[in-house]
């Protein structure tokens, strides 16, 4: 199907949950409130890494107002469990352990307690008046140094993994990735240049605007209710299971508006807290709401890292061999996203001769969490600018080398398999053709860098439901969290299949018992996998109206046929309205899918940059970005993205760090300190949508909110070293940061 | 009908360095049996019970299996396992 054939897909429509976001009327998390709610709080470590000899909350219990007090003695024992669990692989004693910390705090802001009591005030106060002592101990914030023989141990049972072969020493390293083919020695040994850098990350946090929220009862009839802020209410339900043992059947979970997530709201922190205080409290709810300060020390950043990259390649341009170390720190519990960082690092290139080392080390750090292409971002920081300085020993054009080394269709990624159709070439020729890339770039100590950048994408289970009104309408029913504005995106598939207006498609995201089981909004999975089970939908739709069209014409069904939204039979014609205002048995449909033909995404971004050698400032002068994005079902949704994505971006890029003491504290918890990008900071993100589409979509779909984060640090990088002649290896570059380098370099004003 | 099976560079100290293995079987289990049959030890790094391990991934021919061990295998096909992942 070209994109000529769709009347509702490639169109910018209002979104359905528009007015209510921009009036103040849609509910988020801190808005739900139920009769004789109590208000809970956690009390938080004030050391990286201590022993808990003992906690006395008889104080907090004393005082007037406090309806229950928990620690990790009402947690169930879960075991040793190691699971899937949406999202990514935990082990379930180590979750249960972040919730509330068994017999260690493993960072600064690890939760220990909490209180639920009549408000908020006197819930903050008997949290204060619960009395921990500590028998503190060594901590390590550093991946490299964790890894160091004489290491603070963190976790005394943890084994080194290697894709199911387990170590036999204690170890901070939790995981061991290898990827191998060919031989390194002799594609460095044709090659004709080689570089060699080594580069740090810091930890970053996604950043949503609405912290963590959730409500709980815990019902007398062990029913467990629950509504939150999260990417995935089924992910929720499951977590509850497991951590709290009891049946997936006893937790309703109804997911809230979402005020971004961006991977941070899959798991859960307050959710089985505020259960374990419901039960507690005589089965009455409880909201647990956390400050930013809360969100930043208590949950998941994404990881730091050290990563070295050495590439080769011949006079000609031509990539000769690769290989990489990269050590991610997981924070306190194992699950840094190193295995993707793996896979991203030289994803973009066609490579016969490659290996990559991933370790994912635990550090007195909060518990990293999926952020946006997880890994993606340090992996294409670092290699992006090995490629960029091969470029310019080479003396080729950026963009021109990338085009002569780029993966299509075929080709095999670092980690073996074969991509399929993919739009690299395409996405490079368009970044190539832009005008930005050609325009002139006048003045001192201005640059302008490139980078490329690669992500899986991911598909997922989905479900979905619709059912027929009288009016025509249709009510489209789905599980998937909108973050991006999916309700849109996958009314407008409905729409299509079923020739339609998209004006008639209601859409509305329920909770668990409302729909069939759905993989959270993650993995830029849900207008693809979602996608797929709305368009399931709509041929199901369009099945059951044509054999009531059939019966109301009393005709065979086959004699029926059906084209944009009209039914027709021998000359009698009726419209999908029509008919609907007819149908005698209603008509209800479902669907369920697991699609595995997501297709990865990859993008190329330019940037224009000047900076200010006495401060050390990068200012951004212009920005591009530029993505295969398989077919754009809401092409202003899609823009959204890319300039979302490479927004943040900027922040991880230029400013933002967790900053910690000698001690191990985090001394930055606050956005005055903790610095992201402001409407201030950034120019008008200019976005081309390269549209190859996805052989394993009905509509071409692929996965779009991801990788637009991964080019940015990388293409700053670049940009700066083009408008200094400094090559920055250590993010973010700050002014601080920049400047001291411009300084080691006496690069002058 | 033979299926090209990549052994994961961490698991070539079983087969002695072998990169890539021929071995029949109609599911991604039977492949593994197979492969278990040759290089003792390959079947407990990357089965757990009746399931893949968590966090290790079978891709067919590029395209990751939905079906864990009961994948079926109708061609000869192209065989990885690869970390598990999703994104944010």
């Amino acid at each position: 199907m070209t994109s000529s054939q769709y009347k509702v897909i490639g169109s910018r429509p209002l979104r359905p949950d528009g007015v209510d976001k921009v009036t103040g009327r849609a509910v988020y998390g801190a808005d739900v409130k139920l009769p004789g709610m109590l208000h809970g709080k956690i009390l938080r470590s004030p050391h990286a890494h201590a022993r808990i000899v003992s906690i006395d909350v008889s104080a907090a219990q004393a005082l007037p107002g406090v309806r229950a007090v928990v620690t990790a003695r009402e947690l169930p024992s879960v075991g040793d469990t190691v699971t899937d669990l949406g999202e990514s692989v935990v082990n379930l004693r180590y979750m249960s352990n972040n919730i509330l910390a068994h017999d260690k705090v493993l960072y600064h802001g690890h939760a220990i307690a909490a209180v639920a009591a009549d408000n908020p005030h006197i819930a903050e106060e008997a949290a204060r008046l619960i009395k921990v002592t500590y028998e503190v101990l060594p901590h390590v914030l550093d991946g490299r140094a964790a890894m160091a023989a004489n290491a603070p141990i963190l976790l005394p049972d943890l084994r080194t993994n290697e894709l199911g072969k387990q170590g036999s020493s204690q170890t901070n390293v939790a995981e061991h990735i290898r990827h191998q083919r060919g031989d390194l020695a002799a594609g460095f040994a044709a090659a004709d240049v080689i570089v060699e850098r080594e580069f740090h990350t810091a930890t970053v946090h996604q950043g949503y605007v609405e912290p963590h929220a959730a409500v709980a009862l815990w019902n007398e009839d062990d029913q467990i209710l629950v509504w939150c802020s999260t990417q995935g209410s089924f992910g929720v339900q499951e977590q509850m299971a497991e951590l709290l043992q009891v049946p997936p059947s006893r937790v309703v979970v109804t997911p809230t508006e979402i005020g971004g997530g961006f991977g941070g709201k899959n798991s859960v922190y307050l959710e089985p807290v505020a259960a374990l205080l419901s039960r507690k409290a005589g089965h009455r709810p409880v909201k647990m709401t956390m400050t930013r300060a809360e969100v930043l020390f208590g949950t998941g950043p994404t990881s730091g890292s050290y990563i070295r990259v050495k590439m080769g390649a011949t006079r000609d341009g031509t990539l000769t061999a690769a290989e990489a170390e990269m050590i991610y720190e997981a924070g306190a519990f194992p699950g840094s996203p190193v295995g993707a960082g793996c896979g991203v690092l030289f994803g973009p290139y066609k490579l016969e001769n490659v290996q990559v080392d991933g370790y994912d080390v635990v550090v007195n750090r909060p518990k990293s969490a999926a952020y946006r292409a997880p890994g993606g971002t340090n992996a294409a920081f670092a290699a992006e600018a090995v490629v960029d300085e091969l470029t310019e020993k080479l003396g080729i054009d950026p963009i021109a080398f990338r085009l002569h080394n780029a993966v299509r269709e075929g080709d095999r990624r670092a980690d073996g398999p074969e991509l399929p159709r993919i739009g690299f070439i395409e996405t490079l020729e368009a970044a190539r053709d832009h005008a930005h890339y050609s325009a002139p770039l006048p003045g001192k100590q201005r640059g302008r860098g490139v980078a490329a950048g690669f992500w899986f994408n991911w598909g997922g289970k989905s479900s979905a439901s619709a059912s027929v009104n009288a009016d025509g309408t249709v009510n489209l029913v789905e599980g998937s969290t909108d973050i991006g504005g999916s309700r849109a995106s996958l009314a407008m598939q409905l729409a299509e299949t079923l020739g339609i207006p998209y004006a008639d498609i209601r859409p509305q995201v329920v909770g668990t018992a409302g729909v069939g089981y759905n993989e959270g909004t993650y993995g830029s999975r849900t207008t693809f996998s979602t996608g797929w089970a709305v368009y399931e939908l709509g041929k199901k739709i369009l099945d059951e109206m044509r054999q009531r069209a059939a019966t109301h014409w009393d005709v065979p069904v086959d004699g029926v046929t059906v084209q944009d939204g009209t039914f027709a039979h021998n000359g009698d014609s009726m419209s999908f309205r029509e008919l609907a205002g007819q149908l005698e048995v209603p008509v209800s449909v479902s669907a369920s899918v697991f699609p595995s033909g997501f297709g990865p995404s990859f993008a190329v971004h330019i940037v224009d940059v000047e900076v200010d050698v006495e401060t050390g400032k990068v200012e951004i002068l212009r920005y591009t970005a530029v993505q295969d994005v398989g077919k754009a079902i809401h092409p202003a949704y899609v823009e959204g993205q890319l300039q979302g994505g490479a927004a943040q971006g900027v922040g991880w890029a230029l400013n933002e760090e967790y900053v910690y003491d000698d001690k191990g504290r985090l001394v930055n918890a606050s956005l005055l300190d903790y610095r992201m990008p402001t409407a201030l900071d950034l120019p008008m993100i200019d976005t081309v949508l390269v549209e190859v589409a996805n052989p394993g979509h009905p509509y071409g779909v692929r996965g779009v909110g991801e990788v637009p984060i991964v080019p940015p640090a990388a293409a700053l990088a670049n940009a700066i070293y083009q408008a200094t002649g400094v090559r920055m290896t250590e993010l973010p570059m700050s002014p601080a940061r920049v400047s001291a380098a411009l300084l080691a370099a006496a690069v002058p004003a | 009908m033979p299926h090209d099976v990549w052994i994961p560079p961490v698991h070539r100290d079983l087969t002695h360095g072998v990169e890539r293995v021929a071995v029949d079987g109609s599911t991604i289990g039977a492949v593994i049996e197979a492969l278990d049959a040759q290089f003792p030890g390959l079947a407990a790094r990357l089965t757990d019970g009746d399931r893949l391990r968590p966090g290790i991934a079978a891709a067919v021919n590029g395209v990751v299996a939905s079906r864990g061990l009961r994948q079926k295998l109708t061609d000869a096909s192209e065989i990885h396992f690869v970390p598990a992942m999703a994104g944010g």
